[in-house]
């Protein structure tokens, strides 16, 4: 089972399953962090197609809505 | 032999103290990713060479996905090899993040230093980095820092010369990406610890209800103190020296000169009953000083202030994330609330930092909204001097005007401009407090920096004007634009003068329409259409650096186009 950042609850905990995003963005998400098997967690969703923002490693990072779209957690 | 030395590595982790440190060269820092958008160059002398020391924008990656990243890795691979060391700055807090742009830098073959900074900040968050190990495990030196305060920048400098290149093949991202967690594995122990404060607060300011609330408070919280601390200046410090020391002063040499005449005319302007009159006497001695000093540099001080203060602490970027949904609308993400920020205090750095947005359409966007919609602190202070007695509702009135054109033009550029903006993404550091002394720093430069720019300017703007007045050579410019202004504007026709001035600087703009005597509705529409027309010609001269001359004469179109349209429809429309 998968699924999308923007469904997944917040608080949750899953590894990173799919990015379905061209090159340069996955470019862009690899040198922060946030590639194929890396475990994220969710933090905040704001209304409205507004950001998500998860906690990778130490960091936090805010991705812009579209954009968390495109990241597709595994589901256990 | 080595001349030069590069700083590099992640957005955010101190390489521009680090180069104060190493340079003695004041160059600004703050706590979000992309504050260096330019290059900084400075000198340090090891031994006895002198050693050029370059400061380069952050990046994450030897990719890079923005200008100021682009500038970054292009400037490094041009570099000789043989003569220069490249010292990677890293944020202990955050090792693993860290370490693919050093893994990259290695298998890339530059001559590297890795600096672990923030090592102190780390020892609070629990996290304990073995160095030696690390050192051992990359191969290159790693030496533990904390530039603010200083310790370790000695022990950097004594280890430059051991730099070295360490050859390595090239990795795919996912191998890095394993490697990096193996040394880490290794160097890095973790100490369980309870959540603080500041955690606490970290977390709910990234969280939908509470971040609002706070973000509420911040930004309420920053304007009344902005305020207080600007009027209790003006109060308790300003206005006594002025009205007490230096009017005197003033007086005699308005009796010496005979109390009128060319001299008195330039020097101090003309009398009021007998009496200086700072606001309306327009001499270079009395109302230049006057509006820089009284008026418009306790505010400064204040602004930057608070401003220095949020950028430090690493508040910006989370309300750039409550931010990123109404920004979205005008065709910019939550990232260009800090170049907004940045212009409220001078339209130029505000403009010059749209470089960390990633497309030319974003900061051709974002730069116009800037030099049309936000006034600077110069301008704001006048306007609150001149408009604050007749009601805050006049000076609420100039904010609520300034910000419809902003939205409006927003979403209109938003819609017809071709191509696309790109996605918000953005790292949030963690908070951070400032030393003191490092604040401190940070506001004299800043204040240091106004007053070099602004009052040379200022005084020979009213040398310029006071001889264009005695001179009647005014009249001629007055008589081509007096229909406009009194028939589209209802202003008078002297107005001209001071909409004209303000090509060369706001404040002093403002301070020409003291003298005339407006009402009300006049003072509001003359103040809003200097905020919205034509940029002081710094801000013009940073706008065409910026977006060349094709745009510069698109964004120059709009702002005179959006004046005559919002002048005319707040004479004739609203304000009756």
């Amino acid at each position: 089972m998968k699924i999308s950042l923007i469904k997944a609850k917040k608080n949750y905990r899953g590894k990173i399953a799919e990015i379905a995003a061209s090159p340069a963005t996955q470019n862009k998400f690899m040198s922060l962090g946030l590639y194929k098997g890396r475990e994220i967690a969710k933090i905040s969703h704001f209304a409205l197609r507004g950001p998500v923002t998860v906690k990778v490693g130490r960091s936090v990072i805010a991705l812009g809505h579209s954009m968390a779209s495109k990241i597709i957690l595994e589901l256990e | 032999m080595i001349n030069k030395i590069f700083l590099i590595g992640n957005p955010n982790v101190g390489k521009s103290v680090v180069f104060s440190r190493l340079t003695g060269v004041h160059v600004i820092s703050s706590n979000y990713p992309g504050t260096t958008v330019g290059i900084s160059k400075g000198f340090f002398t090891l031994g006895e060479e002198k050693i050029e020391v370059v400061d380069l924008p952050g990046t994450y990656s030897l990719e890079s996905t923005s200008r100021a990243e682009e500038v970054a890795v292009g400037l490094l691979r041009d570099s000789p090899k043989e003569t220069s060391a490249v010292i990677n700055i890293i944020d202990s807090t955050n090792l693993e993040r860290n370490l693919f742009l050093t893994l990259q830098l290695i298998e890339e073959g530059y001559p590297l230093i890795v600096v672990l900074n923030m090592c102190d900040d780390a020892g609070h968050r629990g996290v304990d980095i073995n160095a030696p190990l690390l050192e051992k495990m990359l191969g290159v030196p790693v030496i533990p820092t904390c530039a603010v305060t200083g310790v370790g920048i000695k022990l950097l400098v004594s280890r430059i010369k051991e730099s070295c290149i360490v050859k390595e093949k090239r990795l795919t991202h996912e191998e890095r990406w394993l490697k990096i967690g193996s040394i880490v594995e290794a160097v890095q122990k973790l100490t369980h610890r309870h959540h603080t404060l500041r955690e606490v607060l970290e977390d709910a300011s990234i969280r939908p209800l509470t971040g609002l609330l706070m973000s509420v408070a911040v930004v309420y919280a920053s304007f009344k103190v902005v305020r207080l601390l600007g009027e209790l200046l003006i109060n308790k410090i300003f206005d006594p020296v002025f009205f007490n020391l230096y009017q005197p002063l003033l007086m005699k040499l308005s009796a010496f000169l005979g109390g009128d005449g060319f001299l008195h005319h330039l020097l101090i302007g003309d009398l009021i009953n007998g009496k200086i009159d700072f606001r309306q006497a327009l001499g270079v001695l009395t109302t230049a000083p006057y509006i820089e000093f009284a008026m418009v540099l306790p505010y400064v001080v204040s602004f930057y202030l608070i401003l220095s203060l949020l950028e430090d602490i690493g508040y910006l970027p989370r309300l750039a994330i409550l931010l990123d949904n109404v920004l979205h609308r005008i065709g910019l993400h939550g990232f260009a609330i800090i170049p907004v920020l940045l212009g409220f205090g001078c339209n130029v750095p505000g403009i010059m930092a749209t470089r960390v947005l990633e497309s030319k359409r974003e900061r051709f966007i974002a730069a116009t909204l800037i030099s049309i919609g936000v006034p600077c602190v110069p301008l704001q202070a006048m306007i609150f001097g001149l408009l604050g007695s007749f009601g805050g509702f006049y000076v609420g009135g100039v904010y609520l005007v300034l910000f419809s054109v902003l939205i409006i033009l927003g979403a209109i550029l938003n819609r017809t401009l071709k191509g696309f903006s790109p996605e918000f993404l953005l790292e949030i550091p963690p908070y951070r407090f400032p030393p003191l002394a490092i604040l401190g720093q940070k506001l004299y430069y800043r204040v240091k920096g106004f007053l070099v720019e602004a009052v040379p300017v200022v005084l020979l703007g009213v040398l310029l004007i006071n001889l264009l007045i005695y001179t009647r050579s005014f009249d001629f410019v007055t008589g081509i634009f007096a229909p406009i202004v009194k028939g589209l504007f209802g202003l008078p026709k002297e107005a001209v003068v001071a909409l004209a001035i303000g090509f060369l600087r706001k404040d002093v703009a403002v301070g020409m329409l003291m003298p005339l005597g407006l009402s009300a509705k006049q003072l509001f529409i003359a103040a809003t259409l200097l905020a919205m027309s034509f940029p002081c010609v710094a801000t013009f001269v940073v706008l065409f650096k910026e977006l060349g001359f094709k745009n510069l004469v698109k964004a120059t179109s709009i702002m005179i186009g959006i004046s005559l349209v919002v002048g005319g429809i707040l004479n004739f429309g609203i304000l009756r």
